[in-house]
């Protein structure tokens, strides 16, 4: 942005605190100061998060550096190109979900829309695909708890792949039950997103989001991005160890 | 107490009435209750909730000194006092001691404190309230169904596979209860970052602020770790993943680093608003601007970020490495120098003050003594070789109570007695106030003190029988229970009495210097019919006597 830009922006929010819109909540002094408690929210509950899923990355970074092969084993065995669609199709809804935002800002209200229809339509694609990956594990017996068998690893059919010892074999369970916990809960925030995405498709249709008040879409806009950031690590962690040795 | 002895300056009673505008009566009715945006409704809905929560909590401590009366297992079967222990436990930690002062008190004055309209986000606030009944709904069913039995920690892989009880509905309510805690915790930090008055510098801040800012910080670090932490064993159990499963390769190890380092920092969470609502007290009931306020204000920082670095403490005869042990240890000792910081200033603030002794401060009195106890016995754990002898004994038990109990409680009831004019407009009655707080001392003396003995001569705790010999002890622990119980049955008669009965209190009855004294009892909705500007230093008691001199009396 700018420096004119901003200071179109700083003027329009200066006249519109005088003017209180009605979307100023009663307890705010200014419209910035309303904007700024919620972009801070937003980033605060993000922090939550981050130490959500750290839990399940430091019990990745332990396990794997104990269980190396069966990691390296466990992480061959899943579907690279379903995996790499996924990352593409995930960073491609980012850039959906941030012309939204800016769609939102220069008050575009159909744009708006569609960008938000767009990133829907991106994220449901991610969790198809990740569903298939999830029925391919059940149809290889890679699953911790319901049908897990060590064969696979013990007996691998691929010439590349290296036999493991049935006592190293028996920790891919672990790296299979971190993909499933850590798949899984990215994957339930994914759906909780398209969720409230819905909600905002309708409010924004009503033009919501177009007059002014840009912070609900703005601040959905940094969760969506950081389940993205969130699987730009999990595909490296979980797919890409050691493949091509 | 004589009644020259006093602070307190009510005003004239014939001719006093409560403002004819408040929160109270703004609106009517239950939709305009369970609906409500403001932050002093929603702590006045976490009161109740917590102090019936409490009593269910409480229920359960006496069923456990009940069956210890005799040393053979007779009131209950020892399954059946495994239940009756882990609800106590989950129960007041997670429904009662953590969202205690913050949810109730901190609600209620924290955005007044600053010279706020209402918290950041009073939709989340509304949330946070419900979020936090749906998990005590969720841990109650857990105990209606037939209960839990792994202690409140939940440790694997018992929790996982060896136990056939509600493990996953206890789990799932602390899991919802947190996510409670945790939208309480990132609306403090939005409201003292963004909504503070003109003139409320950092360095003007109320004590009270601090200690809940330090709070809200330990809050949103921690508890989503847990919340992974019980979810994963959630899903061990009904789907059977391994991350913690050593058959599967997993290590139970590993849940004890992940459950702790949400747990320890609880500690803190359940004891530094307890600190925050000490300050505000020693300071008005002994006339004197507190004695080191960034000394203060940053040691409760200190506790918070010290407070992330200890946790292996709870797991040293678990197997961890000796030399992690060492340095965990020397962290743990490391916790004792800020709070040993806030107690030096509150003895420091006392020096030469004016002091008076109404029920708030006998009641922070009772803080000073017991979580000094509690707080050095902490030490003693720390220790490595202590550590090793006195784990898992009844020594721990007496330590803890006496920080959550001894500490916490009294912290927070001194808290209530304190604010209670300010929330109701009406005083309860001073004498059985000031005997309800000494009874509660006395009360909590005999029911924990004989545990450290019990604990040093080797009795472990979570078990339904023990060796005759420890008998004694045990009786006179019973018996100071049921004093304790009538410690916190007091205040319990009086102060509903009092919504009806009570003097009227006035806007400022303590003579205390903080805004939220400023302003009539009980608040306004909006608190202040303008936006106050600070331009003094918080605890200027000379400012308030200058306030006070060039004040016009205003009636009615």
């Amino acid at each position: 942005m700018d420096s004119h830009a901003i200071a179109t922006t700083a003027g329009e929010v200066h006249a519109e605190a005088h003017a209180h819109p009605a979307y100023l909540r009663h307890h705010f002094e200014t419209v910035e100061q309303q904007r700024e408690a919620a972009s801070f929210g937003m980033w605060l509950f993000l922090l939550t998060e981050f130490m959500f899923f750290g839990g399940m990355f430091m019990a990745y970074l332990i396990y794997r550096n104990w269980y190396h092969a069966a990691f390296v084993a466990g992480s061959n065995t899943l579907n690279i190109w379903m995996g790499t669609a996924n990352t593409a199709i995930l960073i491609c809804s980012s850039l959906t979900m941030a012309m939204a935002v800016y769609s939102a800002e220069m008050r575009r209200k159909k744009s708006l829309v569609v960008y938000l229809i767009l990133t829907i339509t991106l994220g449901l694609t991610f969790l198809g695909i990740k569903a298939a990956e999830y029925k391919e594990k059940f149809d290889l017996h890679h699953v911790p708890g319901a049908n897990f068998s060590i064969e696979s690893f013990v007996h691998p059919t691929s010439p590349r792949a290296i036999a493991l010892a049935p006592d190293m074999a028996e920790k891919t369970q672990v790296y299979f039950s971190l993909y499933f916990a850590m798949t899984g809960m990215h994957a339930l925030h994914m759906i909780i997103g398209i969720g409230i995405l819905l909600v905002l498709v309708y409010r924004a249709s009503q033009g919501a989001y177009t007059e002014g008040h840009t912070s609900t879409v703005e601040n959905f806009g940094l969760y969506w991005h950081f389940v993205d950031v969130i699987w730009t690590f999990l595909f490296p962690l979980l797919y890409l160890i050691s493949r091509y040795r | 107490m004589s009644s020259t002895n006093t602070i307190v300056v009510l005003p004239d009673q014939s001719t006093a009435q409560l403002p004819r505008k408040n929160y109270l009566n703004q609106e009517y009715g239950l939709k305009s209750w369970l609906l409500t945006g403001d932050h002093k409704r929603i702590g006045l809905l976490y009161l109740f909730s917590i102090t019936f929560f409490f009593f269910i909590g409480g229920a359960f401590a006496s069923l456990i000194r009940l069956e210890l009366l005799t040393p053979a297992s007779d009131l209950m079967s020892p399954d059946t006092y495994n239940k009756v222990f882990s609800m106590h436990g989950i129960i007041m930690i997670f429904l009662f001691l953590v969202p205690s002062v913050p949810a109730t008190l901190g609600n209620f004055f924290l955005p007044i404190m600053i010279g706020a309209k209402d918290l950041a986000f009073p939709k989340l606030n509304l949330l946070s309230w419900y979020l936090y009944m749906a998990g005590g709904i969720f841990i109650l069913s857990a105990m209606v169904l037939g209960g839990v039995d792994t202690g409140w920690t939940f440790i694997t892989p018992l929790s996982t596979h060896y136990v056939n009880t509600h493990v996953v509905t206890a789990a799932m309510g602390i899991f919802i209860a947190g996510f409670s805690s945790i939208l309480t915790g990132i609306n403090f930090i939005v409201t003292i970052h963004r909504m503070r008055a003109p003139g409320m510098t950092w360095f003007r801040l109320p004590l009270f602020v601090w200690g809940q800012y330090a709070t809200s910080i330990l809050i949103v670090l921690g508890t989503p770790v847990l919340a992974i932490t019980l979810v994963l064993v959630a899903l061990e159990r009904t789907t059977g993943i391994g991350i913690f499963d050593p058959t599967k390769g997993g290590d139970p190890l590993l849940f004890e680093h992940l459950f702790w380092f949400y747990s320890h920092p609880a500690v803190y969470i359940m004891i530094l608003p307890g600190m925050a609502v000490i300050s505000e007290v020693v300071s008005t009931f002994s006339r004197k601007r507190i004695f080191g306020y960034t000394a203060v204000a940053f040691s409760s920082v200190a506790i918070a970020v010290f407070g992330f670095f200890v946790w292996e403490h709870h797991m040293f005869i678990m197997g961890v490495s000796n030399y992690s042990a060492l340095v965990f240890s020397l962290l743990t000792m490391l916790v004792a120098v800020p709070s040993a910081i806030k107690i030096f200033n509150w003895s420091a603030t006392l020096y030469k003050g004016s002091i008076t002794f109404e029920a708030p401060m006998l009641y922070a009195f009772g803080f000073f003594g017991l979580f000094t106890i509690g707080g050095l016995t902490g030490v003693f754990l720390g220790t490595l070789g202590m550590n090793i002898h006195l784990t898992e004994t009844y020594f721990i038990v007496a330590h803890f109570h006496f920080v959550m109990v001894g500490g916490m409680l009294m912290a927070f009831l001194a808290g209530i007695h304190f604010w209670w004019p300010k929330m109701t407009g009406r005083m309860y009655p001073a004498s059985v106030s000031q005997l309800a707080a000494v009874v509660t001392f006395i009360g909590f003396i005999f029911t924990f003190f004989p545990q450290f003995i019990l604990g040093y001569l080797g009795m472990p705790r979570r078990y339904a029988a023990y060796p005759p010999e420890f008998q004694v002890l045990n009786v006179l622990s019973t018996a100071g229970a049921t004093i304790l119980a009538v410690g916190y049955l007091l205040p319990m008669l009086y102060l509903p009495w009092s919504l009806k009965y009570g003097k009227i209190a006035g806007n400022n009855p303590w003579q205390a210097t903080g805004l939220e004294w400023q302003i009539q009892s009980p608040p306004l909705t909006e608190n202040f019919v303008e936006t106050p500007i600070m331009d003094h230093e918080v605890y200027d008691y000379e400012w308030l006597a200058n306030k006070t001199a060039h004040e016009v009396e205003t009636v009615g």
